[in-house]
């Protein structure tokens, strides 16, 4: 647009009075707004901050906080020891030994024999959730993450097997519970979902 | 002087003295309470009933903190600078009167009681202005012994802006020393007490409107506070004069700035809000209750003039350094002077009449 484009429309400031320009006006407007909020917080209660000890904050669904290793029905390990999540971590704080699994366990052939996260270098970025293919790690909703030296921050398997037991179930494992748009019968974006397919599912982009 | 004068005065001292340093401690207390709330939080609660030990707390943490002096800095000057901090600010209250003196003054045994420090000093209000401007020198010199650029840079423009407000806040008692016609702060309280019409006070703040407005905003200046507060401006200045103090010398710097806030709001209620009048009834006996009930009026309005500079600091931002040189020199001291001028023809129209 140039300068002189008939359409442009010149917004002139407002005239201030010799009283306005002296800014007490304003300066009383803000102290009144001001004085609201003291008088509201001090008197009415409307204070609007969590008390957090007495008031834990509940994050929303997709917090992503402390890792926990899931377990499955018969209280195993659900990890396989894939290192894949290892190999997704861009901080490297995923450490795993795998060993090959007991024999009685037919589902798998390994199994983790250590699993550590050091939770100080971990950037909470859920890329190890992503990479997980048998949803044996999560990121729970657990944020009062603290310690008091580096070595309590470092967290093993029964660490993390632990966090499972505490959150299991305020937060149910993923695999366990789908989430509520996978389980749409008529969704057009699911290729084997039950429902007719409309004509205009081909313009959606398909899922890779 | 008699011995027990003697001791009279060193017990108000002690009281005095005391009773402003404790004062500090809740100030700030009180001031984390009204940042708090004037942002919809709730503040300290956590230390004793309603965290009304938090200034305890506080000032352990001052003492026990790690007291760094850095190898480089001026070393005896570095840890006078605080100190003149301190001093500076209670040395002032020697003059200020918080409750009756001279011939309405309570006696015991037939000898007044005055509740002043230093009562009958006629220079008064000098003495105050004089005391409180040697706090630049704890500024400057802080900012020149910590042997830093940015302490020195920081020292160099707060003790500018400490002194550029010197100016309008002493040309703007003139107007109400010119009508009091005494620069005895127990006079100029007494001459407004006298002279209203009916029920209108003479207050100064209705009698010296715009002077009272430019001590108001110089006094805001003389003492750091926002929106004058280039000095603390920690993140944009890196911190100013006091960048390499640390604990109990840093907190010294602030203690001197609380004293000077309660000198500052006692110099506002003595000269622009009527000083212990209660303006609804009279209180011109002599005796122990009505001096009382003048000391908590007068309390009363120090206690509301502190509150408001607190509020104050939570509703202006602060300014750049060269709107708040502007002000000064360019808006302030001529109102200040335009204000002077229009009161000495007042006063001549009026007195020549009357």
């Amino acid at each position: 647009m140039k300068l002189d484009d008939p359409n442009l429309k010149r917004v002139e400031p407002p005239k201030l009075t010799l009283f306005e320009k002296t800014y007490l006006p304003q300066i009383l407007g803000g102290l009144a707004v001001t004085g609201r909020h003291i008088l509201g917080a001090a008197v009415g209660g409307k204070a609007i901050t969590v008390q957090y000890p007495e008031e834990q904050h509940v994050p929303s669904a997709n917090y992503r906080g402390v890792h926990r290793l899931n377990k499955d029905e018969q209280g195993r390990v659900k990890c396989v020891a894939c290192m894949l999540c290892a190999t997704a971590c861009p901080a490297h704080c995923i450490d795993i030994v795998g060993a090959t699994a007991p024999p009685e366990w037919d589902d798998r052939e390994k199994y983790p024999e250590s699993f550590v996260i050091d939770e100080l270098r971990c950037i909470y970025c859920g890329m190890c959730e992503e990479a997980c293919p048998v949803d044996a790690i999560e990121l729970t909703g657990l944020y009062d993450l603290t310690g008091l030296s580096r070595e309590e921050m470092i967290y093993d398997k029964t660490k993390l097997l632990s966090v499972f037991d505490m959150t299991k179930d305020a937060e149910p494992m993923q695999s366990g519970n789908p989430p509520a748009t996978l389980a749409l019968p008529t969704s057009p974006l699911e290729p084997g979902g039950p429902g007719p397919r409309s004509s205009s599912s081909a313009d959606m982009p398909s899922r890779s | 002087m008699a011995t027990w004068q003697i001791l009279v005065i060193l017990v108000k001292i002690l009281v005095i003295v005391g009773l402003f340093q404790g004062a500090v401690a809740y100030m700030i207390m009180l001031e984390r309470k009204i940042a708090a709330w004037a942002q919809d939080r709730v503040g300290p609660n956590r230390a004793g009933p309603f965290g009304l030990l938090q200034p305890l707390a506080d000032g352990a943490k001052m003492l026990l903190k790690e007291d760094v002096i850095p190898g480089y800095v001026n070393r005896p000057i570095y840890v006078l600078a605080p100190a003149i901090a301190i001093v500076a600010a209670t040395i002032g209250f020697a003059v200020v009167p918080f409750g009756p003196v001279g011939s309405d003054a309570p006696t015991v045994n037939g000898h007044a009681i005055e509740f002043q420090i230093a009562p009958n000093v006629d220079i008064g209000i000098l003495y105050v202005f004089a005391i409180g401007s040697l706090a630049v020198y704890a500024v400057i010199l802080g900012g020149w012994a910590s042997n830093n650029k940015y302490s020195f840079l920081g020292g160099l423009r707060n003790s500018a802006q400490i002194i550029s407000y010197e100016i309008p806040l002493g040309l703007s008692v003139i107007g109400m020393v010119m009508m009091a016609r005494s620069l005895d702060l127990g006079e100029i309280m007494s001459w407004q007490e006298q002279n209203g019409l009916g029920f209108i006070p003479a207050w100064g703040i209705l009698v010296q409107p715009l002077g009272c407005l430019i001590f108001l905003i110089s006094a805001f200046a003389e003492t750091n506070r926002l929106p004058f507060d280039l000095a603390e401006a920690e993140q944009e200045l890196v911190g100013g004069f006091h960048t390499e103090y640390s604990a109990m010398k840093f907190g010294m710097f602030f203690l001197g700035e609380y004293l000077h806030v309660i000198t500052v709001s006692f110099l506002m209620s003595i000269l622009f809000l009527g000083g212990w009048d209660p303006l609804f009834f009279d209180l011109s006996s002599n005796g122990w209750i009505p001096a009382v009930i003048k000391v908590g009026v007068l309390f009363f309005k120090v206690f509301l003039m502190v509150v408001f500079i607190m509020w104050i600091r939570w509703t202006l931002p602060r300014f750049r350094y060269d709107q708040l040189m502007n002000l000064a020199w360019k808006a302030m001291i001529p109102l200040a002077l335009l204000n002077l001028i229009v009161t000495m023809i007042l006063l001549q129209i009026f007195r020549g009449i009357g």
